[in-house]
């Protein structure tokens, strides 16, 4: 193999060693989990807890938060517009108004509290190897919250994110906040009370045409926000990234948690964004398959005992980073100084102004960005990454080596590593595939991805089972995309402008940034940031060389280059495939049910045919993002039906944007091989 | 009521009289200033006018020509009244002017020391008199100047005379006079004494083109009367203080016709002794001129009984350089077009001289009581004044403090004369913050001001009451009411103290619908503290307010800023720095750029964006008609 180039000379030492940059911030993590080790989980359940509060507080229970907004004058309002154009008395309505309050509110209560410090320490012990918290920023969460309310954004991977929150700031003695969940949980017996209890309220997932739905939940989160009851938390990817990668922002909790500060009815609000990395996600194996079609269980107490098996099992390492907490006036300074709502009483719901809506798009991708940053990278992720560039086998001596040789690149770019300084890198790479047994395995000196060696059985299985393996070593993998995503894209842009001249480079460049921006984070309208910072990073490795007009790829670059063109080559051929799907099959307007079930054939015939390798093309997620750039790029318009949306695809721009795609891309070489 | 009860030691007296105290307080000053010393220039004959009956004599003014005999050159206020810290350290105020004159006032200090960390053994000497040296030379037009001598209009190039009229009483003002100076002041200072003198000057001024500069009380806290420092013009300061007769009185119409430059309590004291008052009172109508009040659409602490200016005026007067301007007949509300009054209301001096005003006058309240509520929070205090506000109750003036003015107004309390006083003041703290459970750190106090028949007084008060008590409010007796007014007139001196001490202060206002007004007050508060910490202020600032005026749909709130500047090289840019601050949160809080101080060039920048880029091009090209070479050329507003 030609990766043998790689060998002898590099080994043990990776070729860009960046120590000063081996993560800063990594040395204040502090694991929670060693003291519940240790002490009694009974005594830490009942210990007294006395969180520091909001200076303004004025205690009020959660009923008495339920008037409050009912009465509010917002609240009525609606109710008033509402009793006009229905002609339904105010009383019936504000009725249906309490129920929704009676669905939703929260009732903290110090017993579930304490019931679950209880439990979950026993199952965080037998399912986590340590919980590390960054204690500094506990510290300025602990500031924060007493100067100004408080909106905690923690990054969305797992249903245990916001148990492990509360669980965090309970330990540290701070205010557990109220808890946006989707309603899907009160289905649960007993536990949809318990959550309730410990502080969660619910939202329905849609409720984009309920006025009264939207009035009051809105009013109900402003109270408490405003009260400084206690920190808001809710999570701004909206659901659980089932690949691992950063999901783009929803805007609307985020509109209603900034409205306080926006009106002026308090003076500051603070963002603490809040990124929690899991080593391993209990859920991985369910998301693999979601993205496959296979439907989501439904939330049931009954499917949480099932699920009690993984007890058995170990999930590793989990990291929670609390960053810097962000003052919303700060942010909002010289952007909005005028406040947009002097001229209508503020309790008139109003449509924010397109100022406003882009302010609070630019503060979601901000956060977004800063959650990313304080990911932390376990090596089972660089591992993933080399694996998935060399399957179905890579021999064990190879992939430490390139593994080391990704570690010193990633933190290069700026990677927020957690690799075990103390173990040599074998036992590092080995312990790190110990945790990882229903993913990859070492057999002879090979390690394997389990179900890509082709086996017997019907093709459509096989298909799908190696697909699974794919897409679950893939959410892996993906962790690492976000910090590599702007050199790799000027790696791409170099490559298919086969030109050195900058300004082409960087059109490339804006092109492709423009169509993955549903795939990755970037923040919006400033191409050329993330075009600099790929090249930047580019430059600080080596890869590249930059004048004033020309881009070269040094001699050493080329193997970067390659690598990162591997690691975004499903994504480019995933998109390309689709793009051939369109102009082939799809004539007439058709809903995204019926386009992710054509794409999902047209790839697996692929697939079958070895039309393609990467099984990513099946993932629900890329199809979605796909039809969703395509709809940006005017290919494919995207109408409102009452059934939902369809879509129809112009051909013209379908032809123009696939021959974007393709053009001058070099034809499929064995690039992973050249590593 | 029993604080109420308890309290009335003094205040009974007072309010079982006919008299006021604030009529009092009048006329101990009138009476001092009668024998004030005549000026060497005296007053021009006014030509072509007979004088009618009621100013046949020549009034005495408050204020006389060299302004600097009575007045402090360097400050506020007259020469012999100020604080001073006597020899035991205790701060006590001077002179026989007010009733505070010679009281020690023991808390003071300790506030100051504990509120702002001053201390006394940190003093901030500014230099004694005026160095006349430094003082920028007049630059003449010599030609306007001997037409100038041939009309017989009184005129001084004084340099003293000169620098009192380039400032107002903003902070950055008073330091330069105490420590620095100005770069551009006026070249001459004119005294008109009638209608007809300011005609003859201004044509003058047109045809050899200088800069005029009307001049009232200077009181203007809005950089209104600085002297633009481009200006290569002759810079001409009118000073309107010779002009203050009051030409009669129309009992049929309840109207007077006054001068402009008449001062606000000569105004009053002498309509008091036909039995009538105006019942305009500014906070600096003690040197304020009712000229002034109409340039700037000033507002009066009673407008709620008597209206603010703009509710006052008839009918004004005045002369600009296109000629005089003026309605024909003195019809109480007319619909002609928009009404020219409000071209003139709040000009600000850069369309031309108010000269003659025909302002409403009513007769003499029969009974005047002080009063005083103490609220558990500033929120259930301006719940309170909102309500008083809907029901249209409001007494003549009602003024909510916070909890910060409250304790600076307690630090204000003179030293108690038996032990029977401080025994019952102790009753009283006691019975409010353990009996009725009020946190002092929270509590605020409305003070109020009721005039009329005796009965309506007391009905008016009961009603208020009432509403008070549904909002948590004790009556807390009209001691406390007045000393809340007082406050008021002597803030000014006590910023004089301050600055010999490293403290700085000024005031600011902004009116504001009802619903935004305490988000308001705390989000300028917090902005102004937020603002002091960043800029390296060492000690927490003093940063307070107050709702000072109700309307139907909305409130004037007044703020004060206070910091100690030790250890800050550049005070006043900071100072203004945090000003600027507390007026954009004004602003992005639904609050106004000005209630009644006016734009002048401080608040310059703002006016745009207040009343549009086509309300800016209407004022812009009002302007271009009126005084197309402006030579009324203060550049206030646009």
């Amino acid at each position: 193999m030609a990766a043998a180039v790689a060998g002898g000379t590099r080994r043990g030492t990776p070729m860009y060693s960046q120590k000063n940059l081996t993560s800063k911030k990594k040395y204040d993590f502090e694991d929670i989990l060693e003291e519940r080790r240790q002490s009694s989980d009974l005594r830490y359940a009942m210990r007294c807890y006395t969180p520091v509060v909001y200076k303004e507080l004025s205690p009020c229970k959660p009923s008495a938060i339920k008037t409050i907004v009912l009465h509010s004058e917002q609240v009525q309002y609606v109710i008033r517009e509402l009793s006009k154009e229905m002609g339904e008395s105010p009383d019936i309505i504000q009725e249906e108004a309490a129920e929704i309050l009676d669905e939703m509110g929260h009732s903290m209560h110090m017993g579930a509290i304490r019931f679950f410090a209880f439990t979950l320490s026993k199952l965080f012990k037998c399912l986590f190897k340590s919980i590390c918290v960054n204690e500094e920023g506990i510290q300025k969460l602990q500031q924060a919250i007493q100067e100004h309310p408080v909106v905690l954004l923690p990054s969305h991977r797992s249903y245990v994110d916001f148990l492990l929150l509360s669980y965090v700031l309970y330990t540290y003695d701070l205010a557990l906040p109220v808890i946006a969940a989707g309603i899907d949980f009160l289905g649960m017996k007993v536990v949809g009370e318990l959550l309730r209890k410990s502080g969660a309220f619910f939202m329905r997932r849609t409720f984009g045409g309920n006025r009264l739905y939207w009035a009051v939940f809105a009013e109900y989160v402003k109270t408490v926000l405003k009260n400084g009851y206690a920190p808001v938390e809710f999570y701004l990817e909206g659901t659980r990234s089932r690949t691992a990668k950063t999901l783009v922002p929803k805007f609307g909790l985020l509109n209603i948690v900034m409205d306080p500060f926006l009106k002026r009815e308090v003076f500051d609000i603070y963002l603490v964004p809040i990124s929690i990395s899991y080593e391993r996600v209990l859920e991985e194996s369910l998301y693999a398959h979601e993205l496959l079609g296979v439907p989501k269980p439904k939330e049931s107490t009954s499917g949480l005992l099932k699920a009690r098996k993984i007890l058995n099992e170990n999930f590793g390492k989990i990291h929670m980073y609390f960053g810097q907490p962000l003052s919303l006036r700060t942010l909002a300074a010289g952007r909005i100084n005028r406040c947009p709502y002097n001229l209508v009483p503020r309790h008139i719901p109003q449509k924010p102004s397109e100022e406003i809506q882009e302010f609070v798009s630019d503060v979601a991708y901000k956060i977004e960005l800063l959650q990313i940053e304080n990911m932390v990278l376990s090596p089972w992720i660089l591992i993933s990454a080399v694996l998935l560039q060399n399957l179905p086998a890579i021999n064990f001596e190879l992939l430490v080596e390139k593994t080391l040789w990704l570690k010193g690149l990633t933190q290069c770019f700026g990677g927020f590593l957690d690799w075990p300084d103390n173990l040599c890198a074998n036992k590092a790479v080995r312990s790190s595939l110990s945790l990882h047994t229903n993913i990859a395995s070492l057999v002879n000196g090979q390690v394997v991805l389990h179900d890509t060696v082709m086996g017997p059985g019907a093709a459509e299985e096989t298909i799908f089972k190696q697909a699974l393996s794919v897409l679950l070593c893939g959410s892996y993998r993906n962790q690492l995309l976000n910090v590599f995503v702007r050199p790799a894209l000027v790696a791409l842009a170099l490559q298919m402008t086969h030109s050195s001249r900058k300004e082409e480079v960087y059109s490339s460049f804006a092109f492709w940034l423009d169509v993955f921006s549903d795939e990755f984070i970037f923040f919006p309208g400033v191409p050329v940031k993330d075009f600099e910072e790929g090249c930047y990073l580019l430059t600080k490795c080596d890869a590249i060389q930059i004048t004033p007009q020309q881009i070269f790829v040094t001699e050493k670059g080329s193997t970067v280059i390659s690598f990162l063109m591997a690691m975004f080559r499903p994504f480019v051929e995933g998109y390309q495939i689709i793009c051939r799907y369109l102009s082939k099959e799809a004539n007439e307007a058709f809903s995204e049910k019926q386009f992710i079930f054509g794409v999902r054939s047209f790839a697996s015939q692929l697939l079958k045919t070895g039309g393609t390798q990467y099984y990513e093309v099946l993932s629900s997620d890329m199809q979605k993002n796909a039809l969703a750039a395509l709809v940006r790029l005017d290919v494919a318009k995207r109408t409102k039906k009452s059934d939902g949306f369809t879509y129809s695809v112009s051909k013209e721009a379908l032809i123009k944007t696939a021959g974007m795609f393709e053009s001058r891309i070099p034809v499929r070489k064995p690039i992973v091989a050249r590593l | 009521m029993a604080a109420a009860a308890g309290d009335s030691g003094s205040g009974s007296g007072v309010a079982s009289s006919s008299e006021s105290a604030a009529r009092r307080r009048l006329r101990i000053l009138s009476g001092h200033l009668r024998s004030a010393p005549e000026t060497h220039l005296s007053a021009a004959l006014c030509r072509g006018r007979a004088a009618p009956p009621v100013s046949s004599e020549s009034p005495p003014s408050t204020l006389p020509k060299r302004r600097q005999e009575v007045l402090k050159w360097n400050g506020w206020g007259y020469n012999d009244s100020k604080f001073i810290f006597n020899k035991k350290g205790q701060a006590e105020f001077t002179g026989k002017r007010y009733r505070l004159g010679g009281t020690v006032l023991p808390l003071l200090r300790e506030w100051i020391e504990k509120n702002l960390g001053g201390s006394l053994e940190h003093k901030s000497i500014p230099r004694a008199s005026l160095n006349i040296s430094d003082v920028p030379p007049s630059v003449t037009n010599e030609e306007f100047l001997q037409d100038l001598k041939t009309t017989n209009i009184s005129y001084s190039q004084d340099p003293e005379d000169r620098i009192f009229r380039a400032h107002g009483h903003c902070l950055h003002e008073l330091f330069l006079l105490r420590e620095g100076m100005f770069k551009r002041v006026p070249d001459i200072v004119v005294w008109p004494g009638c209608h007809d003198d300011v005609v003859t000057i201004i044509e003058l001024a047109c045809k050899h083109n200088v800069c005029v500069i009307p001049f009232g009380g200077g009181t203007s806290v809005s950089s209104a009367l600085e002297c633009p420092t481009d200006e290569t013009r002759t810079i001409v300061s009118l000073d309107t203080s010779q002009m203050n007769r009051i030409h009669w009185v129309d009992e049929k119409n309840l109207t007077a016709h006054v001068e402009a430059g008449i001062v606000g309590q000569d105004l009053e004291r002498r309509l008091g002794e036909s039995g009538y008052c105006t019942g305009h009172e500014p906070d600096s109508m003690e040197f304020s001129t009712l000229g002034g009040w109409v340039a700037t659409r000033a507002s009066g602490m009673k407008k709620n009984i008597y209206g603010n200016i703009e509710d006052l005026v008839v009918h004004i007067k005045m002369v600009t350089p296109r000629g005089v301007i003026e309605k024909n007949c003195q019809g109480p509300r007319m619909s002609t077009g928009p009404d020219i009054h409000h071209f003139i209301l709040g000009s600000e001096g850069t369309l031309g001289v108010v000269t003659e005003v025909t302002i409403k006058i009513r007769p003499v309240p029969e009974y005047q009581k002080y009063g005083s509520v103490v609220f558990p929070n500033f929120e259930r205090g301006v719940a309170c004044l909102r309500e008083v506000a809907r029901q249209r109750c409001a007494p003549a003036s009602i003024r909510l403090m916070d909890n910060q003015q409250f304790q600076f107004g307690h630090a204000l309390k003179p030293q108690v004369a038996s032990i029977f006083t401080s025994l019952l003041d102790g009753l009283k703290k006691f019975y409010i913050t353990k009996f009725k459970g009020f946190d002092p750190n929270l509590l605020c106090v409305a003070t109020l001001l009721f005039e009329g028949s005796r009965e309506k007084v007391l009905q008016h008060e009961k009603q208020v009451y009432d509403i008070a008590a549904k909002f948590g409010g004790l009556a807390a007796g009209e001691d406390n009411g007045q000393r809340g007014y007082m406050l008021t007139f002597v803030i000014a001196y006590l910023r004089d103290l301050g600055m010999d001490y490293y403290l700085i202060g000024e005031s600011f206002e902004t009116s504001a619908p009802w619903d935004r007004v305490l988000d308001l007050c705390r989000n300028v508060k917090e902005r102004i503290v937020k603002e002091c910490k960043e800029r390296g202020v060492q000690f927490p600032p003093f940063a307070t307010c107050r709702v000072t005026q109700t309307y139907d749909a909305g409130a004037c709130v007044y703020f004060y800023l206070g910091f100690n500047y030790r250890g800050i090289s550049d005070p006043i840019h900071v100072y203004e720095e945090i000003e600027s601050a507390a007026r954009e949160e004004i602003l992005a809080n639904g609050g106004s750029l000005s209630h009644h101080h006016g734009v002048g060039k401080l608040r310059k920048q703002w006016l745009k964006e207040s009343i549009s880029d086509v309300g800016f091009g209407m004022l812009r090209s009002l302007k271009q008609y009126v005084d197309p070479s402006n030579i009324f050329g203060n550049r206030n507003l646009l």
